[in-house]
């Protein structure tokens, strides 16, 4: 089986791990949507089947992935294996570009449009005048809880703190992982292993630096979820970010898993590419965050 | 559990023995395509059944039949379950049969993300039905999910991770279907060599990968609003209700052309098969699928004429919206200069192929007259919105899917079909649609409002015309359903492989019905086969 050619099609064999995924995703979203209209303090099956969706999950894709990685490591993939999965990475974080442009849509919307019409701007006078009447239109503190200052008042975070630091992380990580890429490619093991490790600890970093930032929005500035229309995009796309780092960095320390167990070589080390790939973005997607949501 | 990992190679020769193995396990892309096309008929029948419960209430002014809630029940489950159910997933069903055998190539590029984005779906509509059955009632708030109504009601949970699972399914096929057509191709399938059908997938499924996300975005912004206290579209919180119209119709206006953009590339493979010529235009017809795909995008706030937009944003979204008439046009042109002299023969397939020529291009026209902002704000949210939307998508994407399974269906099962029963089948929808839609434009512009159960009685004589053309035609699809199961399983009439006189096609070329497993190895593909060889001619 090791010698596949170039010009032979390859089809995988069948496998459970579809259907295995598809009940895994319906436990989770059928616990969840329980779980959600729950009456506060009742019990419920809704949390239980919740955390067993996601542990079916987590096993789904440990064992979906074992067999993938054991299917390459028999070389069983040809070059056009290895483009199809090529394209497959890149239209997925395609798609999750254009995820994280629906919430920065909402959140210039709101700057732009929403929040200046409730101060009577453009054609929002007679909705100011009628319905909001005192409202000063602006963003952040002063603004951003909308109208009936919803969530109450609140501070926001400064952008040359913290954000700052975060920033600076993911801009290192961004040169780790690329140290480590060409310490791949050039066949030096300890570079590659050091670079990823480094790049996995910045990651682990920004996630701890950023879950502080949230305890102390929460605890000393009253910023909420709930903090009006500014609340819910910050949280909501600093946290989406969040989620994605947190994936990104599970990814990378699996990579250097493989990378220490030599599962990689000079040539095909699609695993890792793809991973690195998907760091970048989360990368980008931040500095367009730091940009708009902290900075400006 | 590793032996899920090892090979099997007795499988490259045959359909596998058990049942689950075959079916809920396939790696197999005429499987996998099979599945999808039972599954959206089952569903275009349950959201017939919605759409018939919701004709017999309009049968006559007053309320007759059900409450009031759950009629709105019904018109928003109606929608979901043929938008999301029957419509994209048939054509995901024909991209998976047909693709793979119209560019050589063995299978999907993914064929186990394959699997897992066809049975998403079953899963995702269990959760979607399952809420009609709880106490609290179905989605009532009509499909477009408009908050603040959509967010009353313990359904909402269910219905936006529905929607999230269907998203997760259309990415995953999309990703798929682009994967396949960019890198899977015979040597010798150039790109301007290929189907229109192909290219029409390529098109859409970079739409569904564009817009599916957006849509995700938008519902899980109705999650937090109503579950996390959010206030994304609450005006007292600095939010805006119209935002949620905005970052839906950004999904909405695509998804209309996901849901036609396939169809026009159905209907470029059957006219030239029974006009006995080559696709009058072959590039104009791909650009100017593209280019309505561009438009797409820019257009999406005519939906939304009535809610108090900026003049200039109203003026801009209304020739934008204007301007698709162009591409629009020359397509419709092109196919009557494809039949234009041919040697025709009005076989099922092409029957349905002309009544969508005619009958799409009438809704292309009322959507014509709704893109003229002064205009729609005397149409909005009548029934001519409705009337419009239903000669798109039913004379429009479902004609085109009927034509597609008659004319591949003897490619599919290796069996003819009843002519008689399909030329039966077609008279009665086409005229019984006509009689179900064309009234409603009237009592659009004389004032009915849509999703509302009873009707000034002013209304009622059209009304009750267009319910009998309802019944008539969720009547008329029961004969589809029985020519299909005779064909497939008991028509003596054998098909030859390539089944119909005119037709070009690699897909022609493999026997009938096509081997579990094509194209072992690429096909030698000369241009002469191919329905597209010689473009430049």
């Amino acid at each position: 089986m090791g010698h596949q050619q170039q010009d032979v099609y390859f089809v995988p064999s069948k496998s459970y791990w579809p259907i295995v995924a598809a009940v895994s995703m319906f436990v989770t979203v059928f616990g969840a949507a329980h779980w959600l209209n729950a009456q506060p303090g009742q019990g419920g099956f809704g949390k239980p089947l919740f955390w067993v969706g996601i542990a079916m999950i987590l096993g789904m894709f440990f064992g979906w992935f074992r067999s993938v990685i054991n299917e390459s490591m028999a070389g069983n993939y040809n070059g056009q294996v290895d483009r199809s999965f090529r394209m497959g990475m890149m239209w997925f974080i395609f798609s999750e570009v254009m995820f994280f442009g629906a919430f920065f849509g909402a959140l210039f919307y709101a700057r732009i449009f929403s929040v200046p019409w409730l101060g009577g701007e453009g054609h929002g006078v007679l909705t100011h005048q009628f319905i909001w009447q005192g409202y000063e239109a602006a963003w952040g503190a002063s603004g951003g809880g909308g109208p009936d200052k919803i969530g109450g008042a609140f501070q926001t975070i400064g952008a040359w703190g913290l954000p700052l630091l975060n920033t600076l992380i993911l801009l290192s990580s961004g040169v780790t992982i690329t140290i480590a890429h060409h310490a791949l490619k050039a066949g030096h093991r300890k570079a590659l292993l050091i670079g990823l490790g480094a790049t996995v600890l910045l990651g682990c970093l920004f996630l701890w630096f950023q879950a502080h930032e949230y305890a102390e929005a929460y605890e000393h500035f009253n910023l909420t979820l709930g903090s009006g229309v500014y609340g819910a995009t910050f949280f909501m796309l600093t946290g989406f970010h969040g989620m994605h780092v947190t994936l990104g960095t599970i990814m990378l320390a699996i990579i250097w898993v493989r990378c220490a167990k030599g599962h990689f070589t000079k040539d095909d080390h699609f695993g890792f590419e793809a991973v690195a790939w998907y760091w970048h973005f989360v990368d980008v997607v931040w500095l367009a965050l730091f940009l708009f949501v902290y900075v400006l | 559990m590793a032996h899920a990992a090892t090979h099997d190679h007795h499988d490259h020769h045959g359909a596998p023995k058990g049942f689950f193995q075959r079916w809920v396990m396939s790696t197999n892309h005429k499987d996998i395509g099979t599945l999808y096309l039972i599954f959206s008929l089952t569903m275009f029948f349950i959201g017939g059944a919605f759409a018939m419960v919701i004709r017999a209430e309009l049968f006559k002014p007053g309320m007759q039949l059900v409450q009031p809630y759950f009629f709105n029940e019904m018109t928003t489950m109606h929608a979901l379950v043929m938008i999301f159910g029957a419509i994209m997933p048939s054509f995901v069903g024909l991209a998976n049969w047909m693709i793979p055998l119209m560019v050589g190539a063995p299978d999907m590029a993914l064929p186990r993300m394959n699997n897992l984005s066809f049975w998403i779906m079953p899963f995702a509509f269990l959760l979607l039905l399952s809420t009609l059955f709880m106490p609290g009632g179905g989605p009532a708030g009509g499909w477009t999910m408009y908050p603040p109504l959509s967010l009353q009601g313990e359904s909402v949970a269910y219905v936006i991770f529905a929607v999230h699972l269907m998203g997760i399914s259309s990415i995953m096929g999309a990703i798929n279907i682009i994967a396949t057509i960019l890198n899977m191709r015979a040597p010798g399938m150039d790109l301007l060599k290929m189907p229109v059908f192909v290219w029409s997938w390529l098109i859409t499924a970079f739409l569904l990968i564009a817009v599916m996300p957006v849509l995700a975005g938008a519902v899980t912004m109705l999650l937090t609003d109503k579950y996390f206290g959010t206030n994304f579209f609450n005006a007292a919180g600095g939010g805006d209700p119209v935002l949620f119209q905005h970052i839906f119709w950004f999904f909405g206006h695509p998804e209309v052309y996901i849901m036609i953009l396939p169809a026009f590339g159905i209907i470029s493979e059957i006219i030239p098969t029974f006009a006995r010529k080559p696709i009058f235009g072959y590039r104009a017809m791909v650009f100017a699928i593209a280019s309505i795909a561009f438009l797409s995008f820019i257009v999406w706030a005519h939906h939304m004429f009535a809610v108090g937009l900026p003049m200039g944003a109203e003026i801009f979204f209304m020739y934008a919206t204007m301007l698709i008439a162009v591409p629009t046009g020359v397509k419709v042109f092109n196919w009557v200069s494809t039949m234009w002299g041919g040697s025709m023969t009005f076989e099922t397939p092409m029957l349905f192929s002309i009544a969508f020529v005619i009958l799409f291009t009438i809704g292309g026209f009322s959507g014509l007259m709704l893109a003229l902002a002064p205009a729609d704000f005397q149409y909005h949210d009548t029934y001519f919105v409705v009337a419009h939307f239903h000669y798109v998508l039913v004379t429009g994407a479902a004609f085109s899917i009927m034509a597609a399974a008659y004319y591949w269906l003897p490619k599919w099962s290796g069996n003819m079909y009843s002519e008689t029963w399909g030329k039966i089948h077609f008279w009665s929808s086409v005229i019984s649609v006509n009689v179900l839609f064309f009234p409603q434009h009237f009592l659009g512009l004389a004032g009915m409002p849509r999703r509302i159960p009873d009707y000034n009685v002013a209304f009622a004589n059209f009304n009750m015309i267009s319910s009998i053309g309802g019944f008539w035609f969720g009547a008329s699809q029961l004969i589809f359903l029985g020519v299909v199961i005779h064909c497939v399983f008991f028509s003596k009439k054998k098909a030859a492989d390539r089944s119909w006189e005119g037709a070009k096609g690699l897909e022609w070329t493999v026997p009938s019905p096509a081997p579990f497993h094509t194209f072992d190895v690429p096909p030698v593909i000369h241009d002469d086969e191919l329905a597209h060889g010689n473009t430049e001619h």
